[in-house]
């Protein structure tokens, strides 16, 4: 079957699967579990579907039994006051909605255990692309260790063609309390667990942006935690990765921000690559202009959303653990103008 | 209730008569007051849970809503789920078995009064404590408020260092306390079937009700008892610096998930089996025929009790078990699933050859089947570990538990306390206020709880305060928030029923379903003392027995 | 034929006995506290060797002999003062429940003096590492219940030097020495973990 037959095929089933509800389908913005674009979702998502249709099915049958009893059996006005039959059991009866039950449940050990092997299990191959994730509240530390990048929530990863296999490696940790990282149309989601190593992979099949947030309550602001995985054709992954190991740019007409950045206690929290910036309990800066946006997704990465975040973080996200700096609107101006050059 | 029995209180000098109702309440040990008590102040946290949940829903309607901030919102959810569980589930069983047990099996009380009343108070203690947190946990810091790390509290989010103030310990100590009023029942209702059971009440013609009953204490014996360790263990961490879940000392953060979930898994069976108690009464009776398959209903609750207790870590197939622990957890979950549908078999079997009433008992009954069957339905979909890879703590999870609490316990509930209420307070309730009751109720729960499935599928996490626009999530919580309006009114007919019907209710008289049980046999409300004389009896339908001589249960046992 | 005789039926079997309600509400209680025990017992296994520092229990732990045979002994002192009940020798059961009482305080204060010792000298505390952790809580707790028994048995004692305690009470002193044992079984289990499997 062609591949678009087969996509068309998917839409139409997550269309009647949402009951023909009405959302913007803006691809990548709406990450239906039923739209896999990356192996182990794709392996997933053929056991959900095998698990739908046997739900589906027990449930008519048992529907319509219920509703077959309540329609023929009810007491009808005209009845006498008799009492019906009174039937204590039949065990002929209980010995085969047990046998067939069990049945059931067998096929479904079956394929689920058949799909852990698949997910869990896979051999990750040597070249696999390795990165490391740490979950931090209320943001995403993204650290690749052959390649020597450290970013921060937006995972940019190589599309995997089909002749050209490319599968990413993560490595799950975390700073503070378990998070979860969750990417629904990449993957089931693996959690970040404290004092524990935890390994997922993910296959994306097409280049894009795809959403995903943290998937375990892990305080004020986890709703806020939101995930951007960025599929990139490899070329343009080489690039990414090229610009991203280049140190922060110098830009001379940015020195007054640039001072007023390393005199204040921003360094004590943020990294800037090449400078004495090497604060690890905040996102690395080095290269925060390349990013979609602000805070893991709290607020679109504009010139005027920056300046309002650096302004008073906690306003555009209530609870996350930059302060307010109570910094003048001078300079506010100066240090807009100097991160607005980390590119 | 005071003018249809005996006055064995004495008059305390010349005090008002609430007083002396009051303090008759606050001394009692008769198990019929206290079961009212139990389910009354259920009732109530029950309505300020609601509450909580509404304003979070009101809150989640739309996209980017400031209705409440995050930090309040996670409080919500919390104390919604926790009051929920704690402080409505657990009450409203123990009240339910506290009244019922007794008269089922033809005694005068429980086996321990006393302690009945100690169970009560350890209860409602805890539950006043919990809610005191809004006023008190700030304490001297000013940090903290009422508890919000959610009703599992996961560590390390509850360690001193992520979790400031006092609002965690509150969740702690107040569970502490009504768990042991939640064990001490269970020891009593166990206790009193086996000890007090009338004359020729063998353990096969015991009420289903009163098999269910032990059951569920049996499973709260087990799994209560866990919850109680690690919440001494966090206790312990939080106050005397130990490293039970400190992960810079090398503790496991897992190990609160494991220790948790081993109760918390038995935890909702020991919730919903009472409700399976109720079905197993009232469907019989209103289909004019014995439950079908009575020896396989008791089997089967024992094994879903049993497996029950195997089957915890499917609600950690995500933190990265090795594939074998995911495969036996899966299977386990499976397994579970089986003794369950036989019950809902067995209660379709009943209804089959039956002559069906649809007063209100018997439309929360088919809500109830309706609604568990899917319940369990999508439980099983979560049992296929990569499928729950994807739905787990997403609104699937908030939908699949609230169809099995909401729709499942609570409509057993329901339906139990529309059968049982004439009994214990002589009237009946209204039949259309109750029919009202059921259908606002049923289409407020399916306008909220059915599109959060689809919520889950397009990838929305649980817990979170707000969302942002065009992921697809809009339309679905827009619904889930409007049902609550159906919801609500719903709830509003069912209160002025109770209330309403409790003086201006119709008699009901000692039988007004024509049921078989032995509470049946006794005047509503009972005296004090139950039964004139205690009865003896040769089946498990004894007053089908009395009504029906020539044709009596005795003859096939 | 009135409904009381209607509810009267001759009943099958003829004599009507039922466990005591004592004997049931006693078992239950001892199967709520193994599960108690369990998850502690759990915790300090799951926990063997991973320490990230010292002290560790080869160093300092020392085989508590001499308090596990006082313990264990108890059980056969309050089972000779059963009986001795049961053949209403007041002499022999004030002589055995006493010994009990003295073996059990014997127990809780070498537990006492171990604790001491181990708090003063290389200074394991409850959050010194992971073993102070599960070791002082898993022993706390054990202990914690060897105080409830003693107060159950030294209240008996007292009751019974008042002439409260009749021969019809013989069910109680049963249920209060099978709780005595359930604290003796414990412990058990509780030294093979700590003193055997976790050293």
């Amino acid at each position: 079957m062609s591949p678009r037959i087969l996509l068309y095929g998917k839409r139409a089933l997550t269309h009647a699967l949402l009951a023909g509800a009405v959302y913007a389908v803006a691809t990548d913005q709406v990450t239906s579990i039923f739209e896999p674009l990356s192996t182990p979702a794709d392996s997933v998502y053929r056991a959900a579907l095998l698990a739908l249709a046997v739900c589906a099915a027990i449930f008519v049958t048992v529907v319509i039994l219920l509703i077959n009893a309540i329609v023929r059996y009810r007491h009808r006005p005209g009845d006498d006051a008799s009492e019906p039959p009174q039937i204590y059991g039949s065990n002929q009866i209980e010995l085969a909605w047990t046998v067939l039950p069990i049945l059931i449940v067998v096929v479904l050990i079956l394929v689920t255990a058949r799909t852990i092997a698949d997910v869990e299990d896979y051999p990750q191959p040597p070249d696999a692309l390795k990165v490391t994730v740490v979950g931090r509240q209320w943001w995403w530390e993204f650290r690749y260790p052959d390649l020597g990048i450290i970013t921060a929530n937006e995972l940019h990863v190589p599309v995997s063609e089909s002749g050209r296999r490319q599968i990413t490696s993560l490595t799950l940790e975390s700073a503070d309390v378990i998070h979860s990282f969750w990417a629904p149309q990449l993957a089931g989601k693996t959690d970040l667990i404290p004092n524990r190593v935890n390994r997922m992979w993910i296959e994306p099949k097409q280049a894009g942006t795809y959403l995903g947030n943290c998937a375990e309550y892990c305080g004020t602001q986890h709703a806020k935690m939101r995930l951007r995985v960025i599929a990139h054709p490899p070329e343009e992954f080489a690039n990414w990765v090229e610009s991203q190991r280049r140190p922060a740019a110098e830009d001379p007409q940015a020195s007054a921000g640039r001072a007023i950045f390393f005199s204040t206690s921003c360094v004590n929290c943020h990294a800037i690559q090449g400078t004495s910036a090497k604060g690890t309990f905040g996102p690395d800066l080095t290269h925060l202009m390349s990013r979609q946006t602000l805070g893991s997704g709290a607020a679109p990465n504009t010139p005027e959303k920056l300046r309002a975040w650096v302004r008073n973080p906690q306003a555009i996200k209530e609870g996350c653990l930059m302060p307010d700096m109570q910094l003048s609107d001078q300079e506010l101006d100066q240090i807009s103008a100097y991160l607005l050059t980390l590119k | 209730m005071a003018a249809r029995e005996i006055a064995l209180t004495p008059r305390i000098g010349r005090l008002p008569a609430v007083a002396i109702r009051l303090h008759d309440l606050v001394v009692t040990t008769d198990h019929k007051k206290l079961g009212l008590m139990y389910i009354g102040a259920g009732l109530v946290f029950f309505v300020i849970a609601g509450s909580l949940a509404s304003v979070m829903r009101l809150q989640l309607a739309a996209p980017n809503n400031g209705a409440v901030s995050p930090q309040v919102f996670n409080r919500l959810f919390t104390m919604h789920g926790t009051t929920m569980v704690f402080l409505v589930g657990m009450p409203i069983i123990a009240g339910m078995m506290n009244y019922l047990v007794p008269l089922m099996i033809g005694a005068r009380d429980m086996a321990f009064p006393r302690l009945n009343a100690f169970g009560f108070w350890m209860f409602f203690f805890g539950g006043l404590l919990l809610y005191l947190s809004y006023l008190a946990a700030p304490g001297i810091t000013g940090a903290g408020s009422a508890p919000d790390v959610g009703w599992f509290a996961y560590s390390p989010l509850t360690a001193r260092a992520f979790s400031r103030g006092h609002s965690t310990d509150y969740w702690t100590l107040s569970l502490l306390l009504s768990g042991v009023g939640s064990i001490v029942s269970a020891i009593n209702v166990i206790a009193t079937a086996v000890s007090l059971r009338c004359k020729g009440m063998t353990m096969m013609r015991l009420p289903l009700f009163v098999w269910l009953s032990i059951v569920t204490s049996f499973m709260i014996l087990l799994a209560l008892s866990p919850l109680s360790a690690a919440q001494v263990m966090l206790l312990l961490d939080r106050f005397l610096g130990a490293r039970f879940f400190d992960t810079q000392a090398g503790g496991s953060a897992v190990l609160w998930q494991h220790f948790f979930w081993i109760f918390g898994h038995p935890e909702v069976y020991i919730l919903i089996i009472p409700a399976f108690a109720c079905l197993s009464e009232i469907v019989p009776v209103f289909s004019r025929k014995p439950i079908f398959g009575y020896p396989i209903m008791v089997a089967a609750a024992v094994m879903i009790a049993f497996i029950s207790l195997g089957v915890w870590a499917h609600h950690m197939f995500t933190i990265g078990m090795t594939s074998m622990g995911n495969i036996f957890f899966a299977t386990s979950t499976f397994l579970v699933a089986v003794p369950t549908g036989i019950k809902i078999f067995n209660w379709l079997a009943t209804m089959y050859g039956g002559k069906l009433r649809f007063e209100p008992p018997m439309l929360f009954c088919i809500g109830f089947l309706f609604q568990f069957l899917i319940a369990g339905l999508t439980g099983v979909m979560l049992g296929v570990a990569p499928f729950d890879w994807q739905l787990h703590d997403s609104y699937f999870v908030v939908a699949h538990f609230h169809y099995t609490l909401v729709g499942g316990f609570l409509f057993g509930i329901f339906a139990g306390i529309y059968y049982w209420y004439p009994k214990a307070v002589g009237r009946m309730l209204d039949r259309r206020l109750g029919i009202w009751h059921f259908w606002l109720f049923a289409i407020g729960f399916h306008l909220t709880f059915d599109p959060q499935h689809f919520a889950g599928f397009l990838g929305m996490p649980r817990r979170i305060y707000t969302y942002e626009e065009g992921r697809g999530w809009e339309v679905y919580n827009m619904i889930s928030s409007v049902g609550v309006i159906a919801q609500v009114a719903g709830i509003m007919c069912f209160v002025v029923n109770l209330v309403r019907s409790y003086w201006k209710g119709e008699p009901a008289g000692e039988d007004p379903w024509d049921a078989w049980t032995l509470e049946w046999a006794t005047t509503s409300p009972p005296p004090e003392y139950n039964f004139e004389t205690l009865p003896a009896v040769r089946s498990s339908r004894p007053l089908w027995d009395l009504k029906h001589p020539e044709d009596p249960d005795w003859k096939y046992e | 034929m009135t409904k009381a005789d209607a509810l009267n039926p001759p009943v099958e079997p003829d004599d009507w006995r039922l466990p005591s309600r004592g004997v049931v509400a006693v078992v239950c209680l001892i199967v709520t506290e193994t599960a108690l025990f369990a998850i502690f017992v759990v915790a300090y296994l799951y926990y063997i060797g991973k320490s990230l520092g010292g002290p560790y229990p080869s160093e300092v732990l020392e085989t508590p002999v001499i308090a596990t045979i006082c313990l264990l002994s108890s059980s056969l002192t309050i089972i000779l003062a059963e009986r001795a009940f049961e053949r209403a020798n007041a002499g022999g059961f004030r002589l055995w429940w006493a010994g009990t009482i003295v073996l059990g305080a014997v127990f809780l204060a070498l537990t006492a003096m171990e604790w001491f010792r181990l708090l003063t000298g290389p200074r394991l505390t409850i959050s010194a590492n992971l073993f102070g952790t599960t070791f002082y809580s898993l022993v706390g707790l054990h202990a914690s219940h060897v105080i409830v028994g003693l107060t159950l048995l030294t209240l008996t004692m007292i009751l019974f030097l008042l002439r409260r305690v009749r021969p019809a009470h013989g069910e109680r002193i049963k249920l209060i020495s099978w709780y005595w044992h359930f604290v003796d079984a414990v412990w058990v289990v509780v030294f093979t973990v700590v003193y055997v499997i976790g050293r």
